[in-house]
C-alpha cells in the first residue's frame, strides 16, 4: 500500500482519470463543443502522466541554480527529456484545440447545430 | 442501448489497460543514461542553467523548428476557415456594452501582461519559461483587449509581418550555427558567458525572443480569426 502513497503515483492516477474523462466525453457526448473540451482533457491527463514519469524520487526541478550544484546535478534534479516533450505536446494540443474549435464554427455555419447527430453526411 | 453497452464495454477495457500500468508503476530513482547525460554536460556544453531550455532549444532544437512550424500551420489554417466566408462586416454589432472595470483594469494590466510575457522569454534560459510560455502570455494580453474591446481591429499586416520575421530569424539563428559551430541550431556560435547570469548560454536567448514573437503573433492571429466570426453566429 505505501508504494501508492508517492506524489507521482498520484499525479500518474489524477491524469489517468482525466484521460478516462475525457475519453467518455469524446465518446458518449453529443455537443460538438463538449467532444473538443474531451480532447482537451485527454490531452491534459496525457501530458500530467508524462511528467509524472519523468519524476525521479527526491529529486528537484532541472535548473542549475543555489539548490542543484553543477558537480552533483545528475543525482539532484528530474528527468528533463519528457518535460521538453511537454512542452511541445502542449503547444501541439493548443494548435489541434483552435483548429478543432474552426470547425465547429464552420459546421455551425453551415446547419445551425451543434448537435453531432445532424451532421449525418459520412454515416453509413 | 446495443450501442451505449458498447461503448460502456469500451471505456471499461480502457480503464483495464491503463489500470494495469497504472499498478505495476513504480517511480525510478535514477536519470536514465541519456538523461544522465544531459544533466552532466548540459551546463558545460550549453551553458544554459534551465536543462529543459537546453533540450528544447539545442539538444532537440529540430523538433522546436517542427512544433513552431505545426503552430504556425494550426494558425493558418484556423484563419483560412474562419475568412473565407467573412464577406458581410456590415452587420451591425450585437454585443453588449463592456463593463467600466474591465476597460479599466485592461488599459492598467496589458502592457503589464506584455511586460511579463518578454520577461518569461528574455529569463528562458535561467528560469523555467521561455518562448512558448511568454507568447502564450503575450497573447492573453490581447485576449484581454477583445473582451475589453470588442470592435478593436489589429493589424494584420503587422503580424503577419513579425510572424514571417521571426520565423526567418529563428531558421537564421540554425544556419548560423551549422556554420560557425558544429551543426544546425548549435547555441555556440556566441560566448556561453557565466552560467545563470542573463547574457549565457550563447544563441539560447536570441532564439528564444524569435520563439516567443512568433508564438504571440500566430496566437493573436487565432484570437483575432476566431474574434472576427463572434458576429455572424
Amino acid at each position: 500500500m505505501a508504494q501508492y502513497l508517492t506524489l507521482e503515483f498520484l499525479a500518474m492516477l489524477i491524469g489517468f482519470m482525466l484521460i478516462v474523462v475525457g475519453l467518455w466525453g469524446m465518446i458518449t457526448q453529443k455537443n460538438l463543443i463538449k467532444i473538443v473540451i474531451g480532447f482537451s482533457l485527454f490531452d491534459t491527463g496525457l501530458n500530467i502522466v508524462i511528467v509524472s514519469m519523468a519524476y525521479i524520487k527526491n529529486s528537484t526541478a532541472p535548473i542549475i541554480d543555489k539548490a542543484v550544484d553543477v558537480s552533483q546535478a545528475a543525482s539532484k534534479v528530474a528527468d528533463p527529456v519528457p518535460q521538453a516533450l511537454v512542452l511541445t505536446s502542449i503547444v501541439i494540443g493548443l494548435g489541434v484545440t483552435a483548429l478543432m474549435l474552426a470547425y465547429v464554427l464552420r459546421m455551425y455555419r453551415e446547419k445551425k447545430s451543434l448537435d453531432i447527430n445532424s451532421y449525418t453526411d459520412l454515416k453509413w | 442501448m446495443i450501442k451505449k453497452g458498447i461503448l460502456l464495454l469500451l471505456l471499461v477495457g480502457f480503464v483495464a489497460i491503463i489500470g494495469s500500468l497504472l499498478i505495476n508503476f513504480t517511480g525510478s530513482n535514477e536519470l536514465n543514461p541519456l538523461a544522465r547525460y544531459y544533466a552532466e554536460n548540459g551546463p558545460a556544453e550549453v551553458g544554459a542553467a534551465n536543462l529543459v531550455t537546453a533540450v528544447v532549444v539545442t539538444y532537440r532544437g529540430f523538433d522546436t523548428l517542427g512544433e513552431v512550424t505545426i503552430l504556425f500551420i494550426a494558425a493558418a489554417i484556423v484563419g483560412f476557415f474562419l475568412k473565407v466566408m467573412n464577406a458581410d462586416n456590415g452587420r451591425p454589432n450585437k454585443l453588449r456594452k463592456t463593463s467600466e472595470i474591465l476597460e479599466t483594469a485592461s488599459t492598467l494590466l496589458v502592457p503589464t501582461i506584455f511586460m511579463l510575457g518578454v520577461y518569461i522569454f528574455v529569463n528562458g534560459h535561467l528560469t523555467p519559461g521561455g518562448g512558448f510560455q511568454g507568447g502564450a502570455v503575450i497573447a492573453t494580453g490581447v485576449m484581454m483587449i477583445i473582451l475589453a474591446q470588442p470592435t478593436s481591429r489589429f493589424n494584420h499586416k503587422l503580424i503577419s509581418v513579425l510572424e514571417s520575421v521571426s520565423g526567418v530569424g529563428f531558421v537564421a539563428m540554425g544556419i548560423l550555427g551549422l556554420i560557425l559551430a558544429s551543426g544546425f541550431l548549435n547555441n555556440a556560435f556566441l560566448p556561453l558567458g557565466k552560467l545563470g547570469s542573463l547574457l549565457s548560454a550563447g544563441a539560447i536567448p536570441i532564439i528564444y525572443v524569435f520563439i516567443g514573437i512568433k508564438v504571440g503573433s500566430e496566437l493573436t492571429g487565432i484570437l483575432d480569426s476566431l474574434k472576427e466570426n463572434q458576429n455572424e453566429i
